[in-house]
């Protein structure tokens, strides 16, 4: 029977029940290869409830950086869920590995001769080994990581050091683990040929790069932009980012005399209300978000509404999952764009902000705040499930500590006293910014009435057409001098003699960099740009422009940036090519190349089976 | 009749203590129809924060939508006021005054507003014991939309198209003690005497302070049958007692019978006093309140006055041990952790 050989490059699937521990050690074995210098991305495939139900860890390792999702199977399975065997070993690519507990035979149905079998009794050796029940369940878990290290050839003193770092404090419980891995590890070197065809092997492609989700970045990136106020109502996948704000806010924004808090987090009793306390603290002038995704838009619409009509600044971080409705609420997908971007009734639009790491939810979070208070707006950032809730390596944090927060045009006491009249809709620089005044900031000037009703210059109510018109259209002036503020799209290294373009963002950036290099490969030379907001500026009309066909790279069933590109960019429908991918899980550099290369040569694809 | 109130002779041209007459505190012009019982609380508004000698500027105004939601526009005008969207003022004012715990909130709001699209959110602004005045202009119905009854509308109380209303009404103020609402409160838009030192005691209250004020719609409820009219309001009134409220730094000096008084003191020192006279309800009892209520509903009455304090509640605030300083006050230097704290990070998630 053939057996694979690679190095550096395969790709190794758990599979668990929920609720038994196994997070924490399959993270283990992340942590290990990245510290061996080799890229890898893992992804938690869990489902939406709290414990019994299969779940899965894919943990990608590529030499050659390539983060995407790959697709395909897995070379090795380590499948420790009886209730998913059937469909885990079918999973597994012929030549490739299954690691399995054998304290129990495996049914002999389950069995394919293309495959090798590695035996190991798991819980055999934990229940010799440790009496408590608990233990016995969390330990197996670290033997069967101790019995991959060997299977891979990961190096040994790399995880006793990460056990180190995972349990200083609690020092009593590294010998166990310690001991765990052993067991695991021995088992395997006398049972099986270590390493296996497929191992890993020191490298240096990691560089300075960390290991960390999207999520807690977004927090991080709050308590750096200066948040004050975070109001929110639980929802998956978003949930961590305020529990990462309130992690780091306990370490950083206590004041060490008084222990009082120089933030205030209120879980709301709903998304309504989470969006009204961040748009209430906002106009009293302290920098608010919240954290959210689809279902959770929908309902803050009417807010959203009233703070792009009033004019108040606000930021709101939508981890997107797979939608309508419930949907699959623990899958990926990018498919708010249009419900962001118009979000609320009347003529409504929205700043959106589009990362793609965890280093750009930090930096794009705090940049939110900055642009909320400068376009006096609600910025709306999409991140989503595969990069908020996954660990991805990224580039590392940095804070430039001359950085001052941009306020806007904030007028204070001394200023209002050199104004003869103040009116907070007056256009007075033309690029349809007003200036804006805090409560409480002068005795007798600068209040005004905030209201959702139609108002004129003064913010008196009106229902005069024509002032109405007229503040309609300095709404668009202002979404045009956004163009300037927001972050700029990236624009990969362009060719004269490119047959395409390609657009895409956020989490289709990783496969549709791996799929151009697999195209130029081939000879098929394409120009790229990477989104990074809405509104869209030149740089993106001129590519679209430049490229006779266009293919948008997004996760969504009814391409949805090529709807926003093609309503707000006046291009034709017939040179925007949709490339999708929206099953709930992150697109592949396969699914790309297929939708590309089928679409440029149509008669040399032949249809492929659908991967797994 | 309050102390205060006793001292002036022409109140509107008089400056109170710190310089400010009463126009001072005023408004624009009201759009709601006149007679309209909103526009005297506006009115009593005006008055309790004029006698209280409140900054304008350090009052925070906020509403939903509906008539009652209007009237913010119609008292200080010197004050910023914000007009939110329907049934979610007590979102807004949770996170304004968290931004800023410094200013007073006056939150104002209809039956509507708050009784049915604003349910979910009054609960829960009450729970929170936030630092807010929390004013219901009650009138039984959907004034802006032609009189539609509304969730406050008593059962067999006809409304002006002459059906009667079959559902069971929402007591807010029972609703509000159920809560945990730490000042509730009853009045009545034509009782002046009641209302203003009401207000001046709930402005001065530190947690949520709930008044409900049945104030008759002119237009649409104010007719035979409707048990929100003022003629139907004013046969059957029931106070709990008269109020009187000594603000902080003001000594007592009107003398009472002994025994004819109860008197609770605010965490700023001033005195809540409650007159019994032929009532002997003790505001400090949150179940006796309960049982007032019910008791008065059972013979159609209208139970108003102070009917629950407690003086020594603690506020949103305090449950989150938030900084004294107003969070919006607070600089870069206390909010950003700065460069090394970051590079400490990074090295955690290698």
């Amino acid at each position: 029977m053939k057996k694979l050989e690679a190095v550096n490059d395969f790709v190794v699937k758990f599979a668990n029940v929920n609720g038994t521990g196994s997070s924490s050690a399959n993270s283990l074995f992340v942590k290990a290869v990245f510290r061996m210098g080799i890229p890898v991305s893992p992804r938690n495939i869990f489902p939406s409830n709290i414990q019994g139900l299969p779940t899965w860890y894919e943990v990608r390792v590529s030499e050659k950086g390539y983060l995407g999702r790959r697709g395909g199977g897995c070379e090795i399975m380590v499948a420790m869920n009886p209730q998913s065997m059937q469909r885990d070993v079918q999973e597994v690519t012929a030549g490739g590995y299954l690691v399995y507990d054998s304290t129990k035979p495996l049914d002999k149905k389950l069995l394919r001769d293309d495959i090798h079998f590695l035996p190991i009794p798991l819980m055999e050796i934990s229940m010799r080994e440790y009496t408590d029940a608990r233990q016995r369940q969390l330990f197996k878990n670290v033997i069967y990581i101790g019995a991959l290290a060997a299977l891979v050839d990961i190096e040994f003193e790399v995880l006793t050091g990460l056990i180190g770092d995972q349990f200083k404090g609690k020092e009593k419980l590294i010998a166990p683990n310690v001991k765990a891995l052993e067991l695991g590890y021995q088992y395997a070197k006398d049972h099986f040929q270590c390493p296996l065809g497929l191992r890993l092997k020191c490298c240096d492609k990691v560089g300075e790069r960390i290991l960390m989700d999207g999520n807690t970045a977004c927090g991080l990136g709050a308590i750096y932009g200066g948040a004050t106020v975070a109001a929110w109502y639980p929802i998956t996948p978003s949930t961590s980012v305020v529990d990462a704000f309130e992690k780091y806010a306990n370490r950083l924004r206590v004041d060490a005399g008084t222990g009082a808090k120089n933030f205030a987090i209120m879980q709301a009793e709903d998304e309504l209300a989470a969006m009204g306390m961040v748009i209430g603290a906002n106009w009293n002038g302290a920098r608010s978000f919240t954290a959210t995704s689809g279902p959770g838009v929908s309902l803050m619409s009417e807010f959203l509404g009233l703070a792009y009509f009033a004019e108040i600044p606000a930021v709101l971080i939508d981890v997107q999952r797979a939608g309508p409705s419930t949907g699959m609420p623990t899958r990926t997908q990018q498919s708010d764009i249009l419900s962001a971007a118009y979000a609320s009734h009347g003529d409504t639009k929205h700043v959106l902000l589009f990362p793609a790491t965890p280093r750009e939810c930090f930096d794009m979070t705090a940049d939110a705040f900055d642009l909320a208070e400068q376009l006096q707006t609600p910025i709306i950032m999409l991140t989503d499930l595969e990069l908020g809730m996954n660990d991805h390596l990224s580039a590392p944090l940095s804070w430039d500590d001359k950085r001052t927060y941009k306020r806007g045009k904030v007028l204070n006491a001394e200023q209002l006293d050199k104004i003869e009249k103040f009116g907070r809709y007056l256009d007075v620089d033309g690029d349809g910014i007003c200036y804006r005044t805090i409560p409480g900031t002068h005795p007798s000037k600068g209040s005004f009435f905030t209201r959702g009703t139609s108002r004129d210059t003064y913010a008196i109510y009106t229902e005069d057409g024509d002032k109405y018109v007229e503040n309609m259209d300095r709404l668009v002036r202002k979404f045009e001098t956004a163009k300037q503020y927001v972050p700029a799209p990236e624009l990969y290294k362009q060719h004269d003699n490119a047959q395409a373009g390609v657009i895409f963002f956020g989490t289709s950036t990783e496969a549709a960099r791996e799929a151009l290099d697999v195209l130029a490969e081939e000879g098929i030379v394409l120009n790229a740009l990477r989104i990074r907001a809405f509104p869209f500026n030149k740089t993106v009309d001129d590519f679209i422009a430049r490229h006779e066909k266009v293919f948008v790279i997004e996760q969504n069933r009814d391409a949805q940036l090529r709807t926003l590109l093609m309503a707000e960019n006046d291009v034709p429908p017939q040179k925007m090519i949709p490339v999708l991918n929206y099953d709930g899980m992150p697109i592949t550099a396969q699914q790309i190349l297929r939708k590309i290369r089928g679409h440029l040569h149509p008669a040399t694809v032949t249809p492929i089976r659908k991967s797994v | 009749m309050t102390y205060v109130r006793s001292r002036f002779e022409h109140p509107s041209a008089t400056p109170n203590s710190l310089g400010y007459t009463l126009r001072d505190y005023e408004g624009s012009l009201s759009t709601l129809g006149a007679g309209c019982g909103h526009d005297s609380i506006s009115a009593a508004i005006v008055r309790a924060c004029y006698e209280l000698s409140i900054q304008p500027h350090r009052v925070a105004k906020l509403s939903g939508i509906g008539c009652s939601s209007k009237t913010p526009t119609y008292f200080l005008g010197q004050s910023h006021g914000f007009n939110s969207v329907h049934g979610r003022m007590p979102s807004v004012a949770t996170g304004a005054n968290l931004a800023n715990r410094d200013l007073l909130y006056i939150g104002v709001s209809g039956d509507g507003d708050t009784a049915s699209i604003g349910m979910g959110q009054f609960a829960h602004v009450v729970r929170r014991s936030l630092n807010m005045v929390y004013i219901v202009e009650n009138n039984g119905c959907y004034g802006l939309t032609k009189g539609q009854d509304s969730a406050t509308a008593d059962v067999g109380s006809v409304s002006k198209k002459g059906s009667a209303n079959q559902y069971q009404p929402m007591d807010l103020a029972s609703i509000a003690l159920q809560l945990g609402a730490t000042f509730v409160a009853r009045s009545f838009s034509g009782d002046k005497a009641q209302l203003v030192p009401l207000l001046k005691a709930a402005m001065s209250h530190q947690g949520f302070a709930f008044i409900d004020v049945i104030s008759p719609c002119v237009t649409f409820n104010n007719h035979k049958g409707s048990t929100k009219s003022y003629d139907y309001v004013r046969d059957h009134l029931e106070a709990t007692g008269a109020i009187d409220f000594v603000p902080m730094r003001e000594e007592i000096v009107t003398s009472y019978l002994e025994g004819s008084t109860q008197e609770v003191t605010l965490h700023d020192g001033s005195v809540v006093r409650l007159q019994k006279a032929g009532s002997n309800h003790d505001p400090r009892d949150r179940s006796a309140a309960l049982a007032a209520l019910r008791e008065a509903q059972k013979d159609g009455d209208i139970l108003t006055g102070l009917l629950f304090l407690d003086a020594e509640a603690e506020e949103t605030h305090q449950f989150l041990n938030t900084s004294p300083r107003p969070l919006n006050a607070l600089s870069e230097t206390e909010l950003c952790p700065g460069a090394a704290a970051l590079e400490r990070i990074n090295a955690s998630l290698r």
